[in-house]
């Protein structure tokens, strides 16, 4: 059965007991994303430091409701972006949308793995359209939140 | 498989969409004709029929075909009427309900003596559709007119306590879902209306879920405009209705303007055409009204009191064996009085969407999020539900099928 390929463990492990999960202070933006087809929202927060002059991810706080994709792919998202330099959570974020843009096509070992990690996970949700929403919403809201604290900081 | 309604076996047999195989080879089980439903080959030969003989403009052109296009489109607005009990200049054709609604809530605010003004108020409920809540909420903004609604009781029933006090000489319409698409729930829209004229207010029903499952008589409601849409009643995607009374489209101004509703036009100013051509500019959609009218037929011919006593023994179905699992919260009234077929819930621990997609691997196909209703989630206390909507095709197995797929959702996330 195909469910098992869309709901894999690591995607409700992370739904049963999601990362860093909880709004947190102090932060440096906060957005609020919706899911306009299902209501399904998230609020996000992100604080960044600066390292030898390089802003770095230092914290993602967030609070949501929303289906089991959408809540584990928030959660394998903070663990993949948080103490990273935002350049390179930028990249990830980009290969998370290109994975989820792939319809299905990629296959394990593909060059994203070592940096997707398990977001990899997520791949077969890519198969079904009216979830790839799901699936992108806390990534869209961290790329929004993140863009917003990089123009507070100038 | 047939009820003591209808004889579902065959009507499931002109319905091709019925017997497709869906995910993992499973035979598709439709539970979503609230959405759209499905469209029998009556329908769609008419529509055929129409493109492969007659094919032309209606309303112009001197030649045969011309002709022809205009007695389809004419003699579906005449079947449209009939269905209704209304006058055939009442029925004017729309691209959707949506439209429909539209239609009216811009001519309130365009010139003539429907005309909102500020400090008037547009009364609606928190049980609307998006198509009939958002159009009167830019009403007022255009206007300066007040929105106000009617709450909705936590059994999912409109708190009609205050309709007398919140019906006031200043509202101008009161605009009133006939079924809700969420909850089922069927307001006494007659009695809305009646407090309505009253006070001197226009009264709209939104009708796009009953026209299609319940029998509906425009004049027995009294309501001063009706709107549908073909596509959710075996119909054609593109086509919807709005009923007004005669007297009242006739003090109209046009809502989209254009060629084929105009009476004279000079390089200084145009005059219209009496409704219903008034409100539609444009060559008409004859394919899809030819559809609609087949659609009429059809529906007449297995009798819309039949097809509401079978989808009331559907709902009773679903009502009874939904109760029965542990953690399935049902959305408005627990009993089918004054409920159409619309079956929303809740599962505990379980988002729609999972249901839905467990569902979907089952070969059920389910609506999931808040239904084009948020307001109404929200004062349902809800996030958003899964819905099941039933029609003539759906059997008691489909339901049973339906509560089986609940229980393998709860079981494959409840489980580690």
């Amino acid at each position: 059965m195909q469910l098992q390929s869309m709901y894999q463990d690591i995607i409700l492990d992370h739904y049963r007991n999601p990362h860093h999960k909880g709004l947190r202070d102090p932060f440096d933006a906060e957005v609020h994303h919706v899911n306009p087809v299902c209501g399904d929202e998230v609020t996000l927060r992100v604080t960044l430091k600066d390292v030898n002059g390089e802003p770095v991810v230092e914290d993602v706080s967030y609070d949501s409701l929303g289906c089991s994709i959408s809540q584990a792919s928030a959660s394998v998202m903070t663990d993949l972006v948080i103490g990273k330099p935002v350049a390179e959570a930028m990249t990830i974020s980009q290969a998370f949308l290109e994975l989820m843009q792939s319809k299905g096509s990629r296959v394990d070992g593909e060059p994203h793995e070592d940096v997707l990690e398990d977001a990899m996970a997520f791949a077969g949700v890519s198969k079904y359209p009216a979830r790839i929403k799901c699936a992108l919403l806390g990534w869209m809201a961290w790329k929004d939140a993140t863009a917003r604290a990089m123009e507070e900081a100038q | 498989m047939s009820s003591v309604h209808l004889d579902v076996e065959a009507i499931r047999a002109d319905f091709p969409a019925l017997a497709r195989k869906v995910r993992n080879d499973k035979p598709l089980i439709y539970l979503d004709s609230g959405a759209t439903s499905q469209k029998p080959v009556q329908v769609l030969d008419a529509e055929r029929e129409f493109y492969e003989r007659h094919n032309s403009a209606a309303h112009r052109g001197t030649h045969l075909l011309g002709e022809e296009a205009t007695d389809v489109y004419e003699g579906a607005r005449g079947k449209v009427a009939a269905f209704l009990n209304a006058g055939p200049d009442e029925v004017v054709f729309t691209k959707n309900a949506t439209e429909a609604i539209n239609l009216v809530a811009y001519a309130m605010s365009g010139p003539g003596r429907l005309r909102v003004q500020p400090g008037d108020e547009i009364l609606i409920t928190e049980m609307e559709h998006h198509a009939n809540l958002v159009p009167w909420q830019q009403l007022c903004e255009r206007t300066g007119a007040t929105l106000r609604w009617l709450n909705v009781t936590p059994e999912g029933r409109l708190d009609l306590d205050r309709l007398d006090s919140m019906i006031t000489g200043r509202t101008r319409i009161v605009a009133v879902t006939h079924q809700s698409n969420v909850t089922g729930t069927i307001p006494p829209v007659a009695e809305i209306a009646r407090a309505a004229h009253e006070k001197g207010a226009l009264v709209l029903a939104d009708a796009a879920q009953s026209v299609p499952h319940q029998p509906v008589d425009v004049a027995a409601l009294d309501v001063d405009f009706l709107a549908f849409s073909a596509h959710k009643m075996l119909g054609p995607y593109g086509i919807g209705v709005l009923f007004g009374r005669g007297e009242l489209l006739e003090a109209m101004p046009p809502f989209l303007t254009g060629g084929s509703m105009i009476e004279v036009v000079r390089m200084e100013g145009s005059t219209f055409l009496p409704p219903p051509q008034r409100f539609e500019p444009g060559v008409p959609a004859v394919a899809e009204a030819a559809g609609l009218a087949a659609a009429v037929d059809y529906l007449n011919a297995l009798g819309m009191d039949n097809v509401a006593a079978h989808e009331e023994s559907l709902t009773a179905h679903a009502l009874d064996v939904l109760r029965e699992i542990n953690g399935v919260r049902i959305l408005g009234p627990d009993t089918t009085k004054d409920r159409g077929g619309a079956v929303a819930f809740e599962l505990e621990d379980v988002h729609p969407h999972d249901v839905g997609q467990v569902l979907d691997e089952l070969g059920i196909a389910v609506r999931t999020g808040h239904h084009c209703a948020w307001p109404l989630h929200r004062a349902l206390g809800v996030q958003a539900s899964t819905r099941a909507t039933f029609y003539v095709y759906n059997t008691h197995d489909e339901v049973d099928a339906l509560a089986d797929g609940i229980r393998h959702a709860q079981r494959f996330f409840r489980a580690g």
